[in-house]
C-alpha cells in the first residue's frame, strides 16, 4: 500500500521542482529555440522558393536565349539568301547592260559604217559623175567638131522626141 | 553491471542483519522502488539528505545521516525520530512509534526522489539553456552538437505530438508538453541506470505522477473552451441528463488519473521485473542462475530502454489529445477516456 500512497513532501517538491523548470526552460530554452526552428524553417522555405524562382527564371532566360539564337540564325539566312539574290541580280543586270551596251556599241559603228559608206558611195559618186561629165564633155568636144556629125545627132534625138 | 550491483546490496543487507536470514524478494524489491532517505551510492555507501520536517511546534532540520544504521533513534528539537521502512516517525522516548505526535508531523524532506529530480532538473536546464544559448549564436546554420541530437525530439514533440492533436493553437502548450516530455524522459533513463546518479523510481512515484496529472487536469480545464463544457453539462438528447453529467464529470478526472496510473505502473513494473530477474539468484541462492538473470534483464532493460521513450510520448500525446479536445470550438462527438 506504500507503493501507491503519495507522499506529501515528494508532491510538494516535484510541484515545486516542476514549476520552477517549467518556467526557466520554458522562457529561456524552448521559447528561443521553437523560434529559431522556426525561423530557420521559413528561411530554408523562402530559400528553396526562390531558388524555384530561379531556376523557372533561367528556364525562361534559356528559351528565350533559344529563341532569339533561332531568330538571329533565321535573319542570317535571310540575309545571306536576299545577298544571294542581289548578287545574282546585280551580275544578272551587268550582264544584261553589258549586252545591251555591246549590242548599241554595234549597232552604232553598223550605222557609223553605212554613213561613211553612203558618203563615201556619195563622193564616188560624184567623181564618177563629174569624170563621166569631163569625159563626156571631152567626147562631144571631140565629136562635135565635125559639123555634119553634130547634124545628124540633132536629127536622131528630134525622131526620138517624135516616137515619144 | 546490472547484475553485479544488486548483489552487492543484497549481500550488505544480508550481513546487517546479522542472522542468514531467509531471502524475502517482496520486501526488497519493495524497498528497492520506494523513496529513501539517503541517496544510494552502491554498495553500502550513500549520500545522508536533509531531513525536513514541519511539526506543530516548529520546522526541524537534520542529517539523515542521524538515522542510520537501521533503527537509531535521533532525538531531535521537538520529537524523537526514527526510519521504519524509509519512512521517519515520530517515537517516544521508549522507543515505541507515537501515533498522536505522528500526525502532527509532516515530512517535506529532500529525499533520494526529490535530490535525483533537481539533479536532473539542472541536467536539463544546462542541456536545453545552452542549447538555446548555440542557436542564437548559430542563427540560420545548420544544428550541430547537441542541437542536431535534441532537435529531432523537439520536432517530433511539435509536429507529431502537439500539431495534430491540439491544432493551430499548438504553440501556447508546447513549452509545458516539451518539459512534461524531457522530465520524464530523462527520469526514466535516469532511473534505469542501477547506480550512482541513476537507480531510483521517480517516474514510477504516484506523487509524482499525480503532480504531473494535476497539472494536466488544470492546463485542460482552465482552457477549456464553451464546447467541452457544453458537452459534459448539456448532452443530447436532454433525457440522458441524470446519466451523462455524472458519467462526464467522471471523465473529467478519469483522464488525468489515467495518466498518472498509467506512468507510474509502467515505470514500476520495469523496475520490479529487473529487480524479480535480478532477485532469481538469491531465491534459488546459486551463482550459475546467474546468467539467465542476466540475459534476462538486458533483454528487460532493452524493452525498458524503449518503454522509457514510449511512456514519455504517451504521456505528453495524451496530455496534448486532452487539451485540443478541450479547446477544440466544435464538438459534438464522443471522446476517447
Amino acid at each position: 500500500m506504500d507503493l501507491v500512497t503519495p507522499e506529501v513532501g515528494l508532491i510538494f517538491w516535484t510541484a515545486l521542482s516542476f514549476f520552477i523548470l517549467l518556467f526557466i526552460l520554458g522562457k529561456f530554452a524552448w521559447k528561443p529555440i521553437l523560434a529559431a526552428v522556426n525561423e530557420r524553417e521559413q528561411s530554408i522555405e523562402t530559400a528553396l522558393s526562390r531558388a524555384e524562382a530561379v531556376k523557372e527564371e533561367m528556364s525562361r532566360l534559356t528559351s528565350e536565349n533559344e529563341a532569339l539564337l533561332k531568330q538571329a540564325r533565321a535573319e542570317r539566312d535571310a540575309i545571306l539568301s536576299e545577298a544571294t539574290k542581289v548578287k545574282n541580280q546585280i551580275i544578272s543586270e551587268a550582264k544584261e547592260s553589258a549586252h545591251k551596251e555591246g549590242a548599241r556599241q554595234i549597232e552604232l559603228a553598223r550605222i557609223e559604217i553605212n554613213n561613211q559608206k553612203a558618203i563615201a558611195m556619195a563622193d564616188v559618186k560624184n567623181q564618177v559623175a563629174t569624170l563621166s561629165l569631163d569625159i563626156a564633155e571631152k567626147v562631144l568636144r571631140k565629136q562635135f567638131e565635125d559639123q555634119k556629125k553634130q547634124d545628124e545627132l540633132v536629127k536622131e534625138l528630134l525622131k526620138e522626141v517624135k516616137l515619144s | 553491471m546490472i547484475g553485479a550491483f544488486p548483489t552487492q546490496v543484497f549481500s550488505q543487507e544480508n550481513k546487517s542483519e546479522g542472522t542468514e536470514k531467509k531471502f524475502d524478494p517482496k520486501e526488497t524489491i519493495l524497498e528497492h522502488i520506494a523513496d529513501k532517505h539517503e541517496w544510494r551510492l552502491f554498495g553500502k555507501s550513500y549520500i545522508p539528505l536533509p531531513v525536513i520536517l514541519y511539526t506543530d511546534k516548529g520546522i526541524e532540520t537534520f542529517s539523515s545521516g542521524n538515522l542510520q544504521p537501521a533503527g537509531t533513534i535521533y532525538k531531535g528539537k521537538y520529537y524523537n525520530y526514527i526510519l521504519v521502512n524509509n519512512k521517519i516517525k515520530a517515537v517516544d522516548d521508549a522507543g515505541k512509534i507515537d501515533a498522536a505526535a505522528n500526525k502532527k508531523v509532516w515530512d517535506f524532506s529532500i529525499t533520494q526522489n526529490v535530490a535525483c529530480m533537481w539533479m536532473t532538473g539542472a541536467l536539463l536546464l544546462i542541456v536545453f539553456l545552452s542549447m538555446s544559448s548555440t542557436y542564437k549564436k548559430r542563427v540560420g546554420k545548420a544544428p550541430k552538437g547537441l542541437q542536431s541530437f535534441l532537435e529531432p525530439l523537439i520536432l517530433f514533440i511539435r509536429d507529431d505530438v502537439a500539431l495534430p492533436n491540439i491544432g493551430v493553437k499548438y504553440e501556447r502548450y508546447m513549452p509545458l508538453l516539451l518539459t512534461i516530455f524531457f522530465f520524464i524522459l530523462i527520469n526514466n533513463l535516469f532511473g534505469m541506470i542501477p547506480f550512482f546518479p541513476g537507480g531510483y523510481n521517480l517516474t514510477g512515484n504516484i506523487a509524482v505522477t499525480a503532480v504531473l496529472a494535476v497539472i494536466i487536469l488544470i492546463v485542460v480545464n482552465l482552457n477549456a473552451k464553451k464546447g467541452y463544457w457544453k458537452h459534459i453539462f448539456m448532452p443530447n438528447p436532454w433525457w440522458l441528463f441524470p446519466i451523462m453529467i455524472p458519467v462526464e464529470i467522471v471523465s473529467i478526472f478519469s483522464k488525468p488519473i489515467a495518466l498518472m496510473i498509467r506512468l507510474f505502473a509502467n515505470i514500476t513494473a520495469g523496475h520490479i521485473i529487473v529487480l524479480s530477474l535480478v532477485s532469481l539468484i538469491f531465491i534459488f541462492n546459486s551463482l550459475w542462475i546467474s546468467p539467465v538473470s542476466v540475459v534476462f534483464v538486458v533483454f528487460i532493460d532493452t524493452i525498458e530502454l524503449l518503454v522509457a521513450f514510449l511512456q514519455a510520448y504517451i504521456f505528453t500525446m495524451l496530455s496534448s489529445l486532452f487539451i485540443g479536445m478541450a479547446i477544440e470550438e466544435h464538438h459534438d462527438h464522443q471522446e476517447v477516456i
